[in-house]
């Protein structure tokens, strides 16, 4: 299977690639990894009129620890978070998309402007509380990660923006699980909770509960956080609390989960990933 | 760990390393992909999005006006072909229903990825372009899926047959009935066997290069002769005219034991348009329309006296062949009918099989082919018949296995198994698994809330197919004979080459093969080339499936080798002035017994041989034939056990360890005999824990690539213990059975056993496979209220 | 079709293409520069047949475009070692027997020769994760994953020669 035809031209700069995009129109897109994009256009599920590929353009790389954030350049891919794990959730998340092979070349700026809610980092974002620059025609704008996801591979990323980089508050102090459940180790999540949580002496000072593929969007599971935020950290709250996990949420049923399994793997994984953030 | 080099003489018996690996190892193989030919052109297929239509009309204007492309087919564009695809299995007496299956549909589709167009280009990009400005309208027509509603009414796959009934078949010895009223215990359960993929990972692919009146076919199959011979038939020329080549092949799994109709397109074009013309098949194409295998629904009744005794074993089978009969579909469930008592003394056993047309992708062989079935139908049902005598697992398999002192033992349907030593594997086995310290363990844990299962597997098979007279015509009825044939040819400087007649593609019969006639010959292996796959060289051949390359080639191989040495020793019995007999092959010389400095090397004998300086009447040269025909099956065995873990909350289920102990005949090879295990454990995990092909209720697959249809990576296993018993089978001179099915044959079941024995605290008796998080939690959650069946729906 | 002139460095060598825009870079190797040891078993990026080192990583050639590629150092199998000058993973792979039908075997040779160049121990669980996204449908992967813990040195070599 191969892509349909398209033009292609590669920028130097910033602004020459945000002018290709605005110039090739509603079918131009961004090629970064193309780990998302690629796939498709193979499958032939995406055939765009033109590709903009970022490989050339500077300043998009890297990772910075900038007073309580972390920075990090879009074109980052992801084995790179991976290997630092002083990012925390970050790079737990990370080290569990797909493959390594995959790894070293998806990017976590193009995963986040594809938008799907069955991939590992948009979730993580969100209770994060991260940032993403985008850089348009008219200038730079900060969209919180809760506002980036808008519908199933709908962000709010314009269709003149680059999404230039992510800023991700570091959490100091926090403890941190990922539990991803599938069948094999490089398949999609059938359903993954990611988990923040500030122990202070027992009581729970904070915790962030965020859903993978429960919804068209990452969802956070708010109901379960109010439920343990400020109660010791016992066992029995922490399950109390899980139970709650997948109120409100409505997981269209698939191949390999019903809404209601996949609802129950989230409170299932939910108590472990707390349990474990902890440990 | 493997050997370079073993003494001289004593080759068999060693885990050489492989003669085949060099070139695999660093890219230098040679698949059919891999081979481009001046002025190729490109095909690439329109396939139906459909599972049930009509075509009312195609226009394929638009497409052939596109640059690059030399042309467009239709299925009525191929009217002077000789016939339809052929289905080669005639049993006496048995009516089977067998519809026109062409290349390219004829005005209707059966199911989806049936091939309605075909475009041909110059570039591999631009031929698949150009199919989407194909212009194909279709009124569809209600599909259908559901095998057991298929057989009981409509809509009918094929309207004109008034019915979704392939075929009724039967096996039977002793008297159920009777077998049953003996019974104290009587136990039925419905054994699901769900549909699943051969998934080799090279995909099919050909080129075929008609010229000046003959036709060159590369294909990756396990089947070139085959093919040639349906080549011939079909496109009307001589198989003299028609060579193919089976390059190196990238698995076949069954899924390459086919006629397939763009094997028959390519040639048929090329012939058309006086060029070469390549076709390589996408992985998603692969799941679509690459035959697949299994898909029966069985009603199983075991029944059984208060000790354990089995009196009576009946089976109902309900087989899905998809939408068309392929080369040997309906015959599939019958090869698990064979062996339908297991290694049990069974006095009474009966198969009856139904096969049924559905809109799905046709199934046929796939890795163990009817065997794997009837293994987890015995295999499951014993263990749920201990389980209701209360008794142990493997001691109703003990009480029940046929004794070793029987063999050769002829089953209650007169299969003659050739050789066994069930108690041995099993003893075997038990050196590895110590059950009572496991199931201390698995008291403990399960007070830790964590589920744990071992389960068993004690199995035998019948492979190694031939005789001719069992499967051929007035046989079974497969419309071949199943003999193999073999050539050896020493060359003037001492070098051998071997033709077989089996066409391997992974197995790794070059080197068992080699190191046969190395034995042989006195000779290092890795003077003595293994030729295979190509239907010019060597004579003629009946290919590689069903576990038969060793116990059929080899053996011929051995048969043609001693005929050389016969000659051999003529030679050099006139040469040295001794008598033939007194002739040995020892230390890589023909030398006179009890002289060992008065001898010959193999390359002195041949130059002999070649200068024509032969004993009077004799004729020179040194290279024989052998085509050899055995009088039985052979029968390999094994007894295997698995650990499997079981996360009750989530269903997911996590193999810890897997014991084989395989019984296949003495090794040639026991690196190539762990290798075939491990790979065949795995598919048979991999169908119990993962994999399923999966339509919708439309005829729609939802499992159309590698993301949906779940092949185990190695994160997912365990790595595996192995061991073995040698049983020789008194069928060949070597002793030896086949390995390739073994793996696959036994490990659904031992895993089904594993997950049911881990479930029981739970409340789960019994659950069908695929053993999916889901399902497995399903099973759990509805524990209260499961029929035995567990037939949960997924 | 219009196409662009891409700099390719594979193995080592220089070449200069004019290639369409959507050419993957598997069939660039494969068709255009003829190293066709980098196989193709999927459409979807699961397989991991097209794995090759893109500099030094391993990375799937089916889901990156050629023009991708530009500046970039290639290696194929056919760069790692040759018949007479076997890399260790090719030789661990030959010596226990790691492949049967070979066509998952390039793509295991590279990404396993990757691994060890970023885990030069690694573990057997850590040999089974990294090779999560290569598939092999002939070997149950028990001999793969012995051979790369033996070519990392973590078995004893019982080869006699």
């Amino acid at each position: 299977m191969i892509p349909a035809e398209f033009e292609y031209t590669v920028p130097e700069t910033l602004e020459d690639a945000i002018r290709a995009l605005v110039d090739g129109g509603e079918d131009a897109k961004l090629l970064a990894g193309g780990h998302s994009l690629l796939p498709l256009m193979k499958l032939r599920l995406a055939a765009p009129s033109l590709l903009v590929d970022l490989r050339k353009v500077p300043g998009l790389h890297g990772i910075d620890r900038q007073n309580g954030d972390w920075r990090i350049g879009a074109l980052t891919p992801h084995r790179k978070l991976e290997f630092a794990t002083e990012l925390g959730l970050t790079s737990r998340v990370a080290a569990t998309i797909a493959d390594p092979q995959v790894r070293h070349r998806g990017t976590i700026g193009g995963s986040l402007a594809h938008g799907d809610s069955a991939s590992d980092l948009p979730a993580a974002m969100v209770i994060l509380e991260a940032e993403v620059t985008l850089q348009g025609q008219g200038g730079q704008r900060t969209v919180a990660a809760a506002d980036l996801f808008q519908d199933y591979l709908t962000t709010a990323v314009a269709e003149d923006e680059v999404l230039t980089e992510i800023r991700v508050p570091a959490l100091d102090g926090y403890g941190h699980s990922y539990h991803k459940f599938n069948r094999r180790s490089e398949d999609w999540a059938m359903v993954g909770v990611c988990v923040v949580v500030k122990d202070s002496g027992g009581t729970c000072e904070d915790v962030r509960i965020g859903l993978t593929n429960m919804a068209s969007v990452p969802l956070r599971a708010t109901a379960a956080e109010e439920a343990l935020r400020g109660q010791a950290l016992s066992a029995e709250n922490i399950a109390k609390a899980a139970e709650l996990a997948a109120d409100q949420t409505n997981p269209p049923s698939d191949l390999n989960a019903t809404t209601e399994y996949k609802q129950h793997l989230a409170r299932v994984l939910t108590r472990r990933a707390i349990t474990d953030a902890l440990g | 760990m493997s050997v370079t080099e073993a003494p001289l003489g004593a080759n068999v018996g060693s885990p050489l390393r492989r003669k085949e690996d060099p070139p695999l190892i660093t890219g230098r193989g040679r698949y059919v992909d891999d081979i481009k030919l001046p002025g190729m052109l490109w095909a690439s297929f329109v396939r139906s999005p459909e599972a049930n239509a009509k075509i009312t009309a195609v226009d394929t204007s638009a497409a052939v006006a596109r640059e690059g492309i030399t042309a467009v087919y239709v299925g009525e564009d191929m009217s002077d072909l000789g016939g339809p695809l052929p289905m080669a299995w005639a049993p006496p007496g048995v009516q089977v229903n067998n519809p026109d299956h062409w290349p390219l549909a004829r005005g209707a589709v059966k199911h989806v990825g049936d091939p309605v167009a075909v475009v041909i280009g110059e570039d591999r990009y631009a031929v698949q372009d150009a199919t989407e400005d194909v212009i194909v309208e279709y009124e569809s027509l209600p599909a259908i899926v559901d095998p057991e509603a298929a057989i009981a009414g409509g809509p009918f796959v094929h309207e004109s047959l008034g019915t979704n009934k392939v075929h009724e078949w039967t096996l039977a010895g002793g008297d159920v009935e009777q077998g049953f009223a003996e019974a104290d215990v009587i136990v039925e359960r419905r054994v699901v066997n769900h549909r699943i993929a051969g998934a080799p990972i090279e995909c099919r692919g050909v080129i075929a290069d008609y010229r000046a009146g003959s036709l060159t076919l590369y294909s990756a199959t396990q089947v070139p002769h085959f093919v040639r011979l349906f080549m011939a038939l079909l496109l009307g020329l001589g198989e003299d005219h028609v060579r193919v080549i089976a390059p190196d092949v990238g698995g076949g799994f069954g899924q390459k034991l086919q006629v397939y109709g763009e094997e028959l397109l390519a040639c048929w074009a090329s012939r058309k348009l006086g060029l070469p013309v390549k076709w390589i098949e996408t992985r998603s194409e692969n799941m679509s329309v690459a035959h697949q295998g299994r898909d029966q629904i069985s009603q199983v009744k075991m029944g059984a006296k208060r000790d354990g005794t089995i009196t009576a074993f009946h089976v109902k089978i309900l087989a899905d062949f998809g939408a068309y009969n392929m080369i040997l579909t309906p015959l599939i469930p019958s090869l698990g009918a064979f062996v339908m008592g297991g290694c049990y003394k069974i006095p009474n056993v009966q198969t009856d099989i139904t096969g049924v047309f559905t809109n799905k992708c046709p199934t046929d062989a796939i890795r163990g082919a009817g065997r794997p079935e009837a293994t987890q139908m015995i295999e499951v049902t014993v263990d749920q018949m201990a389980h209701e005598l209360g008794m142990d697992p493997l001691e109703i398999r003990r009480k029940n296995f046929i004794p070793t002192e029987d063999f050769p033992a002829a089953t209650a349907t007169g299969v003659v198994y050739d050789s066994g030593n069930y108690h041995g594997t099993l003893d075997k086995l038990m050196e590895h698994v110590d059950v009572a310290e496991f199931r201390a363990e698995q008291e403990q844990l399960r007070t830790e809330g964590v589920y744990r299962g071992i389960g068993f597997c004690t199995w035998t098979e019948i492979c190694g197919l031939a005789p001719s007279r069992v499967t051929g015509p007035a046989g079974v009825g497969v419309q071949a004979g199943l003999w193999e044939s073999a050539m050896v040819r020493v060359h003037n400087t001492g070098a051998v080459t071997v033709y077989t007649g089996t066409s391997p593609h992974g197995q790794g019969l070059d080197t068992a093969m080699a190191q046969i006639v190395a034995d042989r010959l006195g000779v290092d292996p890795r003077v003595v080339e293994v030729i295979h796959g190509d239907t010019s060289m060597g004579p003629e051949g009946r290919n590689t499936y069903g576990s038969r390359s060793l116990a059929t080639g080899g053996e011929a191989v051995v048969k043609a080798t001693d005929k050389v040495v016969a000659k051999a020793k003529a030679i050099v019995a006139a040469e040295l002035e001794a008598a033939a007999e007194d002739i040995e092959v020892a230390d890589g010389r023909f030398s006179v017994k009890g002289s060992p400095d008065k001898g010959m090397a193999l390359a002195d004998v041949a130059g002999v041989a070649y200068v024509g300086a032969v004993p009077e009447g004799m004729e020179p040269g040194l290279e024989e034939t052998t085509f050899y025909d055995p009088e039985n099956f052979v029968f390999p065995f094994g007894a295997h056990a698995c650990v499997v873990d079981v996360d009750a909350e989530t269903g997911k289920i996590k193999v810890l360890r897997y014991v084989a102990v395989d019984d296949c005949g003495p090794a040639i090879n026991p690196m190539l005999i762990d290798g075939q295990i491990h790979g065949g454990v795995v598919h048979g995990i991999g169908q119990a824990l993962y994999e399923r092909v999966h339509y919708d209720d439309d005829g729609q697959l939802i499992t159309g690539t590698f993301v949906d249809y779940a092949l185990a990576t190695a994160a997912e296993l365990p790595s595996f213990e192995t061991d073995r018993t040698e049983t020789r089978s008194p069928v060949n001179s070597m002793g030896v059975k086949g390995v390739g099915e073994a793996g696959t044959i036994a490990a659904s079941a031992v895993v089904t056993n594993a997950v049911i024995d881990a479930l029981r605290p739970l409340g789960v008796e019994y659950i069908n496979m695929p053993l999916s998080p889901m399902r497995v939690w399903n099973a759990i959650h509805n524990s209260e209220g499961a029929s035995p069946e567990g037939g949960l729906s997924s | 079709m219009s196409t662009v002139n891409v700099r390719l460095n594979v193995n080592g060598v220089e070449h200069s293409l004019d290639l369409e825009p959507r050419l993957l870079l598997v069939h660039a190797l494969r068709d255009q520069l003829g190293l066709t040891g980098t196989h193709v078993g999927c459409d979807t990026s699961n397989c991991g047949a097209c794995t090759i080192h893109m500099n030094g990583e391993a990375v799937k050639s089916c889901t990156i475009l050629a023009v991708q590629a530009e500046d970039a150092e290639l290696v194929t199998i056919e760069g790692l070692g040759t018949e007479d000058n076997l890399h260790p993973m090719q030789e661990a792979f030959w010596n226990n027997h790691g492949l049967q039908c070979g066509y998952c075997t390039p793509g295991m040779i590279m990404a396993s020769a990757a691994l060890l160049t970023e885990n030069p121990n690694p573990t057997e669980h850590e040999v089974r994760h990294a090779l999560e996204g290569n598939l092999c449908r002939c070997t149950g992967y028990h001999n793969i994953v012995k051979s790369v813990l033996d070519a990392a040195g973590q078995s004893s070599s019982e080869v006699t020669a």
